[in-house]
């Protein structure tokens, strides 16, 4: 366990170092003149002259020697100061408090749907291998999983909000906003966790462990609730990993197509305005955020499976 | 062994080859444009009509899909190389070596594959070469994995140890015992790989930070079209009927030696 802690925590630290450096090395190599850019950013692009871009030369100090910003840019990072916008001007760790809450807002409600979905689907579909509705699901998994997830997105508000005018087709305000976005991501979790939900069920109910539960007379459903469900939890834990990549990538796409103000918005909007701090905190919050699913993944399959005790140093991920 | 999955995925690709060469034979550019003529229906001319600027679809469709499916193949090929070679080496040797490419695997893991791709892709905007080096940098992780995983249990069976102590050499043990049983998750590798390679791309240009216009590229045209939406929907279909297209074939290639958990 500590050994996984330790990888964990060593995983934060690099986040952090490697998303500063590449965003440091971005400010220096991105062509154009950074401050006529900036000033463009902040006044429009008509009101930028060379008055401009000097104001903003020096208010930001940008005419220093490369090495003594890069130190001076690790060692804000160290302190937590992610700095001010460069376009609003307004500090970036304001920002990202508000747009992270958005992000968990529509990420929760994006789980809580795939899981309703993929749960019950994979289930059932476990239990009856090779029935139609197993084969129906592989279909339609097949599907979604052959697209990317904006693709899905960008379908579901054709359909719902341009051609049937039921739900807003993008933005941010009431409880109506969240459903095609939030529906969207949960799609494309589902999609795999369904077929993967099913795998592992089907591998638990035709094992010797629940036959023989099944022989010594327990019912179909006791057998189920008390001998396929904690292995089918125990098996499918890690596989949330690569269900946090699925959300945090679809994240970023799914919020950019809404225009849903989150984490993965400003990053992509940032990366395009090119302001550089708001590209930093947000690039470093998603890999924190990614570094911190994967620990609590392994914290609970460590408290669930005693097993893993013995061989937590081979177990990776 | 082929299956019929992925003759079907096989077929898929076929055809989208042969639009590719389709447009050998018409005369038209992806840039030159044609105010005259914008949202034509097919025409002989242009025979999957026209864009919002009059550009011809089918050279930009086959141009679009010519660049996702180089950008996979060369993708493919850097990250399955590097993959393997790393991969084994790591295994073989153990040790320094095997400690060293662990740690720089497990530090490259900490990031989503999607944030690395957008994070050197804004260090220079709209370079092919950049979106491959950073595509290929997410990729090789998993062959790494494959290989190394395979390798070390390769390595403790009987057949392998005894080749060891009859004293044949590397090459040997390599195209006799350890070639044979990686092959087939190479290849089931690279099909999703090269899957994963176009959504990435397409996503990154869907976010406008990929590949710049007036290059065709699948998720930027997505973005250019989806606002004419109801003037031209065919048009808006066609780059996305291209993505699912490829993804699905190479996700139905890969199925047949796959033995993993998804299907």
């Amino acid at each position: 366990m500590i050994t996984t802690i330790s990888k964990r925590l060593f995983q934060a630290v690099f986040v952090v170092w490697a998303v500063g450096t590449l965003s440091f090395i971005m400010m220096r190599l991105l062509p154009g003149n950074m401050a006529f850019k900036i000033a463009a950013g902040r006044y429009g692009y008509d009101q930028v002259n060379q008055q401009a871009a000097d104001m903003v030369t020096s208010e930001l100090a940008l005419d220093r020697s490369a090495i003594s910003m890069y130190f001076d840019w690790l060692g804000s990072l160290a302190q937590l100061d992610f700095g001010n916008s460069l376009v609003s001007g307004r500090p970036v760790l304001h920002e990202i408090q508000h747009q992270l809450g958005h992000s968990f807002e529509l990420a929760l409600v994006a789980t809580i749907i795939s899981v309703l979905i993929a749960v019950p689907i994979g289930t059932y579909c476990g239990r009856r291998a090779n029935s139609l509705a197993d084969h129906t699901s592989l279909f339609v998994s097949a599907i979604l999983r052959a697209q990317p997830v904006f693709v899905i997105g960008l379908i579901l508000i054709l359909v719902f909000s341009i051609h049937f005018k039921l739900l807003p087709v993008a933005g941010f305000g009431g409880s109506e906003f969240i459903i095609l976005p939030a529906t969207a991501l949960a799609l494309s979790m589902a999609a795999l966790s369904s077929r993967m939900i099913k795998n592992i069920t089907n591998n638990a109910v035709t094992s010797s462990y629940y036959q023989f539960a099944r022989l010594k007379g327990l019912s179909e459903n006791q057998a189920f609730e008390r001998h396929a469900k904690p292995n089918i939890t125990l098996l499918f834990l890690p596989f949330l990993g690569v269900q946090a990549i699925c959300l945090i990538e679809g994240i970023v796409m799914i919020e950019s197509l809404f225009s849903w103000p989150g984490i993965g918005h400003a990053l992509a909007h940032a990366i395009f305005s090119r302001d550089i701090p708001m590209i930093q905190a947000s690039a470093m919050v998603m890999g924190l955020l990614f570094v911190a699913i994967n620990s609590f993944i392994d914290l609970a399959v460590y408290l669930i499976d005693p097993r893993i005790n013995h061989s937590a140093s081979n177990h990776d991920r | 062994m082929i299956d019929r999955k992925q003759k079907l995925g096989a077929g898929i690709l076929l055809i989208l080859l042969v639009l590719v060469l389709a447009n050998r034979f018409t005369s038209n550019d992806i840039a030159s444009q044609n105010l005259d003529s914008i949202f034509d229906p097919p025409s002989l001319t242009y025979p999957l009509g026209t864009d919002q600027f009059g550009r011809c679809n089918l050279a930009r469709i086959s141009s679009a899909i010519l660049t996702s499916l180089s950008m996979a193949s060369i993708c493919v090929i850097t990250a399955s190389t590097i993959g393997t070679l790393t991969g084994f080496f790591s295994a073989w040797y153990g040790g320094h070596v095997d400690r060293f490419f662990s740690t720089v695997v497990n530090i490259i893991m900490a990031l989503p594959g999607l944030i690395i791709v957008l994070l050197f892709s804004s260090i220079i905007p709209g370079s092919f070469f950049m979106i491959y080096l950073s595509i290929s940098l997410v990729l090789w992780l998993e062959y790494f994995r494959v290989v190394r995983a395979r390798v070390m249990s390769l390595k403790s069976e009987p057949a392998v140890q005894m080749s060891q102590l009859y004293g044949f050499n590397l090459v040997y043990i390599l195209r006799r015992h350890l070639w044979p049983s990686i092959k087939t998750d190479l290849a089931t590798l690279a099909c999703f790989g090269a899957g994963n390679a176009i959504l990435i791309l397409a996503s990154i240009g869907f976010v406008y930070v990929g590949l710049r216009p007036p290059d065709a590229e699948l998720g930027l045209m997505m973005v250019e079209l989806f606002p004419y939406y109801s003037d031209a929907p065919w048009v808006l279909a066609q780059p996305l009927l291209a993505i699912f297209a490829l993804v699905l074939a190479f996700n139905l290639l890969a199925k047949g030696g796959s033995n993993d958990a998804i299907d």
